[in-house]
């Protein structure tokens, strides 16, 4: 009888059992859980392609030789660009790109040919368009490769001494609008992070302000139940849901899409636990002060945004401004980013990932002790 | 237990909402194995009451015990043995009937669950519907269900606030005999109604108004201590005829009952006065009457309502 108020599993089970059985029956929640990830995928799939295919380029030729020939012709037959435009002009190779009409011009200048016969090194240049970073990341290896193959080509009998010391040409890469580009691989671990973060924060605090607004948080505070087996409960669940997330964004990412996932998933999974955990009692902590279930999705949207903003998810993390770094730097979305780009990418090990690992502890313990206080026991 | 005779022992609880004093120093005592009726218009602040004795509620000021623990600082202890049923339906609707019920059983922490939870079905004739969802159910197969929730856990007290609001006649019928079979088995219970057969099917009634307990005891020390007198009176254009009665300073109130108007006041001599300058009117039949418990609350109602009255105007 003294032990009644004592935490007790059974407690914590009957909520989490409860929370099951009502999660079956909520279809759109169910739809939203397995939908949610691949659709995000799925949209980021194409932003993140990592081989993209006949990206719109135009050419602007000012060389007539048998070089510039063979190499608008070796362009035109790789399947990296769409060579559809041939610019009579700069300026209109200017406007092309600045109209989106094309992603590249690609300049040959005059006497490309005279002066790679006579070894001057004459250069071709590139400009993209780097507001789609990812787009533009492979031109340069494109268009090296046409040369390559028509210097192989055309470079032959007495002509082949060129090839012996320094490449005879080469190609400059203009980045245009955007001079740093992000690399593609981050989009999909930075993704695991969002995607929990979204719908973890979200479905939790609905799952406490729904008992509330249903009038049925009157009845579980009447009976013997305390507030840590009630959020123990009530998150079992979705942290399982967290975990078929992760599994569908991991799947989709490594089969659809080609990732390399060269880490340890079982480091992964790890960091995922506490990570879910973060999310979840977040979403707890504000579901405890929402009146209504409105209420609680305009708060979960609050704290997401700057996850999404903030995390390095989608601007470089180091190139921030100090307030805002120290800002991401308080959030579980940040570390979790860095987990599990360093797991997946980079194949870090549990010390290194450790300098990520414990800030989300931290959070999470800061997180379930605000809570447990800011969760009433009463009505009042 | 506790060699405590009390079930409900409270002395000046009081709550306030912001400005609102929604509980005004309110003594409130309940014996072991009675049926306590709970009285009194809406947003009189029944509710509150009940919700402070079970622990839902921090009360601003007052103390006392229920079951012999103390209501500030054991409401662990009292949540295990009291049954509380809310005035909303407040069981899971999406869950079946028999989910809810293990639900509660299990946080309750008993034993025997499916047993326990079997005969809760059984003995409220459940059991055919047991594995219909919660919210599927009409009215009173709702009341039903939260009543076996509420008892499962074989509680010393039982706090119903409105059960049988919304609930038809036979399904009320069959309710409270439950709640007296319960009674029987030496259950406290403290039920809030807006019914006057219900009232009357209690022991003892509390009549609150405004926030304060305006009367209690048992039906008919409260009928006795209004010091009520009542005249019936039948015949052609009643209304007519009580805007009339209203504005006599010995009539207290004037209510309509189907064809005729039930004339009550204070001072026998002087009502009685009142009634002989009517009864000489063409087409009316005068009759002396008990007050019924309608005409009592109805003068209790009016009587709170100046006095508290006086009090919102006076800040």
């Amino acid at each position: 009888m003294a032990g009644s108020d004592r935490f007790s599993f059974r407690r914590a089970f009957a909520v989490m059992v409860k929370e099951f059985l009502q999660l079956r029956r909520d279809k759109s929640t169910l739809h939203m859980i397995v939908a949610m990830p691949i659709l995000q995928l799925l949209l980021f799939g194409y932003a993140l392609n990592t081989d993209p295919h006949h990206l719109p380029a135009a050419m602007l030729v000012a060389d007539h030789g048998s070089f510039s020939r063979s190499f608008v012709a070796a362009l035109k037959n790789s399947d990296y660009f769409d060579v559809s435009r041939e610019a009579q002009s700069e300026e209109e190779a200017e406007r092309l790109l600045r109209q989106g009409h094309v992603q590249f011009i690609v300049s040959v200048p005059a006497g490309f040919s005279r002066d790679l016969v006579r070894g001057d090194h004459p250069q071709i240049l590139i400009e993209a368009d780097a507001t789609d970073p990812v787009a533009t990341a492979g031109a340069l290896g494109a268009v090296n490769g046409a040369l390559q193959r028509v210097i192989d080509h055309e470079l032959r009998g007495s002509l082949a001494a060129l090839k012996q010391d320094q490449p005879p040409a080469s190609v400059v890469l203009h980045r245009r609008y955007n001079p740093e580009g992000l690399t593609k691989f981050n989009i999909v671990p930075g993704l695991i992070a969002i995607i929990l973060t979204m719908t973890g924060i979200m479905m939790t605090a609905l799952a406490i302000t729904r008992e509330r607004e249903r009038g049925t948080m009157e009845n579980l505070l009447a009976m013997p139940v305390r507030p840590l087996e009630v959020m123990m409960g009530k998150i079992a669940p979705y942290v399982l849901i967290g975990y078929l997330q992760s599994f569908i964004i991991v799947a989709v990412a490594k089969f659809l899409f080609a990732v390399p996932l060269v880490g340890s998933l079982w480091l992964l999974s790890l960091a995922l636990f506490v990570f879910i955990a973060c999310n979840m009692a977040w979403g707890f902590t504000l579901s405890a002060s929402a009146q209504n279930q409105t209420e609680a999705m305009q708060m979960s949207m609050m704290v997401t945004m700057p996850s999404i903003m903030l995390s390095g998810f989608l601007f470089p993390f180091a190139g921030m401004p100090l307030w805002a770094r120290i800002i991401g730097d308080t959030m579980p979305a940040t570390h979790f980013i860095r987990i599990s780009r360093g797991v997946l990418l980079k194949s870090i090990d549990f010390a290194d990932m450790w300098v990520d690992l414990w800030p989300m502890l931290a959070f999470l313990v800061f997180i379930t002790l605000l809570a447990m206080k800011r969760y009433r026991r009463t009505l009042d | 237990m506790n060699g405590e005779t009390r079930a409900i022992d409270v002395r000046r609880l009081t709550k306030k909402f912001g400005d609102k004093i929604a509980v005004d120093h309110v003594d409130i005592a309940v014996p072991r194995g009675k049926i306590y009726g709970f009285l009194g218009p809406n947003g009189s602040g029944k509710t509150t009451t009940m919700r402070m004795i079970c622990g839902l509620l921090t009360p601003d000021d007052g103390e006392g015990t229920c079951l012999g623990f103390d209501i500030r600082t054991q409401a662990a202890e009292i949540k295990r043995r009291i049954g509380y049923m809310t005035q909303r339906f407040s069981y899971w609707e999406d869950l079946t009937i028999r989910e809810n019920l293990k639900f509660v059983a299990t946080i309750y922490g008993l034993d025997r669950i499916d047993a326990r939870v079997d005969d809760a079905l059984a003995s409220l004739g459940l059991t055919d519907r047991a594995a219909q969802l919660a919210g599927e159910l009409s009215g009173g197969w709702k009341q039903r269900m939260a009543l076996a929730a509420c008892i499962l856990h074989e509680p010393e007290l039982l706090l119903l606030d409105e059960p049988t609001a919304g609930v038809d006649p036979k399904a009320r019928r069959e309710f409270w005999d439950e709640i007296h079979r319960l009674a029987a088995r030496g259950i406290t219970i403290l039920v809030s109604t807006h019914y006057m057969d219900e009232a009357e099917r209690c022991h003892a009634i509390i009549y609150m108004a405004y926030g304060h307990v305006v009367t209690q005891g048992s039906v008919k020390d409260v009928l006795k201590g209004a010091g009520l007198d009542t005249w019936v009176v039948k015949g052609p254009g009643l209304i007519a005829l009580m805007h009339e009665l209203e504005k006599e300073p010995a009539v207290a109130t004037v209510a309509p009952f189907g064809d005729s108007l039930h004339v009550s006041g204070t001072d026998p001599a002087a009502l009685a006065a009142t009634v002989e300058k009517y009864r000489t009117r063409e087409g009316y039949s005068w009759q002396k009457s008990e007050p019924s418990f309608e005409d009592v609350f109805i003068r209790y109602m009016s009587a709170t309502a100046d006095t508290a009255g006086r009090n919102i105007n006076g800040r």
